[in-house]
């Protein structure tokens, strides 16, 4: 069995988890809730296991680097990074229903990496710009950084339903957390993606600046990734300095991640210097 | 005197304006998206391309506003120096309060504030209360770097504190924004951006500038001394390798191989491996075939020069060389063109792939044309930079990810302990504040009363 052959069937897995907590949910159930944690730590530990074997096999191939070159590889660590968070949160706050939100995009990010048709999963050997040791800083930075501004998105849209259920007497909504704790829990990810973003943009700089002489260049990824930093940065603004909460903190913190999501993956469209990360 | 006044009262309202986080918000909002404009609209390109992509109108509307090269018009720069201005002037006047919380002698703490917070936990002891009093003080010096102990009418409270300097944690991170800002602002006054050719086996002394296309000198001299490319199997290129040597006064001071993301660094000036190509060959060895007899002839000749096609039917020249050449949408890689002149008829085009020797034979021709030999040289395309404001934007980012983390996950942590004694029963409670994370300080609390009651 191969790394391709094990991260798919840790798709299964975290597609099985996920429903689970969404049964546990809807049933109000404790055992599927538990029974769900198992699962996706299970995933988590084969998801990592799948990483690991990968970086092993392109060393047999002849063409050893971190599996962090290309879409495939990416959003595979992507799946991962949330999961792991995703268990610490739960472990920390002994909360199930944020895994209904959490769970389906670790699912469906490690889904669109093995299932369509659009990824190669195969090992490639890295281009000349991609040899450098500013590869894992930055590759694992940044996602980080998605990771958890991905969790403030699932985060930020229970609180718009929570909400949204103005009597509070919604069967599903009712063990919802309190909105005050999901505006707080938000703001924490915002935090620790704005500080690893950061991150992430600056080891990019840094490393741009070594390989093509040349901190800033305003690519468009590079731009996206400002942009999202903008639009977190305005988050914080907002909350530490103006007093938003609630709603409007919310509605920023799911933009925030849509910028994410372009600068992931729309600025593949546009033409620029991250052309290897399709 | 009143045009005095008046002045001092349009600074305080400028000083107002730029004190705003409304404008904070607004600049951050603009800065997001008109940079998206920049990403969807190629950056720098030839104006004929603008021209026949967006039309008249739009080319002419797009160039007004600077679209072409939007991160320096002048618009983005005033957007960008608005935000340094208010940065400034926020700091600036929220540093002061700031201040004196910070680096006051004596602290202010006030049992009576404490009183009146919701964060509380308590216990009762039956302990004696100065037992409890030095155990106390003992557990809070040892969480809290410091604390003081006060006699109270009906006991005594111990109040502790750490991490007040990280008040100062968000002036840090707004520091670095405007030091990034600065290094900008020197790399783009005092550096330059530029490239440079060299052939295997010769030396240049000065580089072509991106942005204005001037030839800008350098104090010494660049030699290519070799330059080699590799690929892998799946024919992506592995390795681009130059070494270079750097010359000062007809000597050579220093030898380097760059490849990709290792550069040349000498005298504040970077060279990088940016590009590569082959050079014209300057002799070539051509075998003519000819499909009546047979025969192969061997033939020497050089770009441009005409030669005498065997048996008297023609001459043939080798007009160009390219590195890379598309037939008919399939990349045939490095080629020469030539063109055949028979006695008798129109001059055909030939084009001899260096790949594909047979190419010429589906051409169906009397004679069969492909390159024997030629003398090959590489060509190594530099990117030479030098940019003073580096080192700013550096120490730019380690004060950003320092001042992030102390603004984000340090706080400013007060707590009170207050013993009370009434009757023959002793009541203890535990109060505390932070100034961010509020839920971790109730946590906190919790925690360390916790403790107290084991004790």
């Amino acid at each position: 069995m191969d790394s391709s052959n094990l991260l798919s069937i840790v798709t299964f897995v975290y597609g099985f988890a996920a429903i689970l907590y969404i049964v546990a949910w809807i049933f109000k159930k404790k055992f599927p809730g538990l029974l769900a944690m198992w699962t996706t730590l299970l995933g988590a530990v084969g998801n990592a296991a799948g990483i690991i074997m990968r970086w092993v096999e392109s060393y047999k191939l002849g063409i050893g680097h971190a599996p962090l070159s290309n879409m495939y590889e990416s959003l595979v660590f992507f799946s991962c990074i949330i999961a792991i968070i995703y268990l610490l949160i739960e472990r920390s706050y002994k909360n199930r229903i944020l895994g209904v939100f959490a769970m389906p995009i670790v699912f469906l990010s490690i889904a669109y990496a093995s299932l369509s048709p659009n990824i190669n999963d195969r090992i490639q050997p890295l281009i000349p710009a991609l040899k450098s040791n500013w590869l894992i800083a930055h590759v694992v930075t940044c996602f980080l950084g998605y990771a958890a501004f991905a969790i403030a998105f699932g985060i930020s849209l229970m609180y718009l339903l929570a909400r949204g259920d103005k009597k509070g007497n919604g069967y599903l909504l009712s063990q919802f957390p309190k909105p005050a704790f999901l505006d707080n829990l938000t703001h924490q990810m915002v935090t620790f993606g704005f500080l690893f973003l950061s991150i992430g943009i600056i080891t990019g700089a840094v490393w741009a600046n070594s390989a093509w002489g040349s901190y800033w260049s305003w690519d468009p990824k590079e731009t996206w990734s400002l942009i999202t930093w903008f639009i977190y940065a305005t988050l914080l603004h907002a909350r530490l300095m103006r007093g938003w909460h609630g709603k409007r903190i919310a509605y920023v913190s799911i933009i925030g991640f849509m910028a994410v999501l372009f600068t992931y993956f729309g600025v593949n469209f546009l033409p620029g210097l991250h052309s290897y990360a399709q | 005197m009143k045009k005095e006044h008046e002045s001092a009262n349009f600074f305080s309202r400028l000083w107002k304006f730029f004190a705003s986080i409304r404008l904070t918000v607004f600049l951050l909002l603009s800065l997001a998206a008109t940079s998206i404009i920049g990403t969807v609209i190629p950056q720098n390109q030839s104006p004929a391309a603008y021209f026949q992509n967006y039309g008249e109108f739009f080319y002419n509307f797009f160039s007004a506003l600077n679209i072409f090269d939007m991160y320096h018009s002048w618009w983005f720069q005033i957007l960008l120096l608005m935000l340094t201005i208010n940065v400034i002037v926020c700091s600036l006047s929220r540093l002061s309060t700031t201040w004196k919380i910070v680096f006051v002698k004596i602290l202010p703490f006030n049992v009576s504030k404490f009183r009146i917070l919701s964060n509380k936990e308590e216990f009762t002891s039956n302990r004696p209360l100065d037992d409890l009093r030095k155990k106390y003080e003992k557990a809070a010096s040892k969480k809290y770097g410091y604390y003081r102990a006060e006699q109270t009418d009906k006991g005594f409270c111990v109040l502790a504190e750490k991490g007040r300097w990280t008040r100062l944690g968000v002036y840090t991170v707004h520091l670095s924004v405007i030091l990034l800002l600065l290094g900008g602002l020197i790399g783009s006054i005092f550096g330059f951006e530029g490239f440079v050719n060299i052939p295997e086996g010769e030396t240049v002394n000065s580089v072509e500038l991106r942005k204005t296309e001037q030839i800008h000198n350098l104090d010494f001299a660049i030699r290519c001394d070799d330059f080699s490319v590799s690929f892998y199997e799946t024919g992506e290129p592995k390795e681009f390798r130059s070494t270079l040597s750097i010359i000062e006064d007809g000597r050579s001071v220093l030898q380097k191989d760059i490849i990709v993301n290792d550069p040349l660094r000498y005298k504040g000036i970077n060279l990088f491996q940016a590009n590569y190509g082959m050079l014209p060959p300057e002799e070539i060895t051509l075998n003519i075939m000819s499909r009546k007899t047979g025969m192969v002839y061997k033939k020497k000749t050089r770009i441009g020069m005409p030669i005498e096609v065997p048996e008297g039917v023609g001459t043939f020249v080798v007009k160009d060389y390219r590195n890379l050449f598309n037939y008919k949408d399939i990349a045939l890689g490095e080629t020469f063109i030539g063109i055949f002149n028979g006695k008798d008829g129109s001059p055909i085009d030939i084009l001899l792939p260096l790949n594909f020797a047979s190419f010429d034979k589906m051409r169906k021709g009397d004679f069969i044309f492909s390159v024997a030999d030629y003398d090959s040289r590489y060509y190594t395309g530099l990117q030479v930079t030098c940019d003073p404001g580096v080192l700013v934007v550096y120490s730019g980012f380690v004060v950003m990810i320092i001042g992030c983390f102390v603004t984000f996950f340090m706080s400013h942590q007060r707590l009170c302990i207050e013993v009370i004694k009434i009757g023959n029963k002793t009541n203890v409670i535990v109060t505390g504040t932070a100034n961010k994370n509020k839920l971790g300080m109730q946590a906190i609390v919790k925690n360390f009363s916790k403790n107290l009651a084991k004790l």
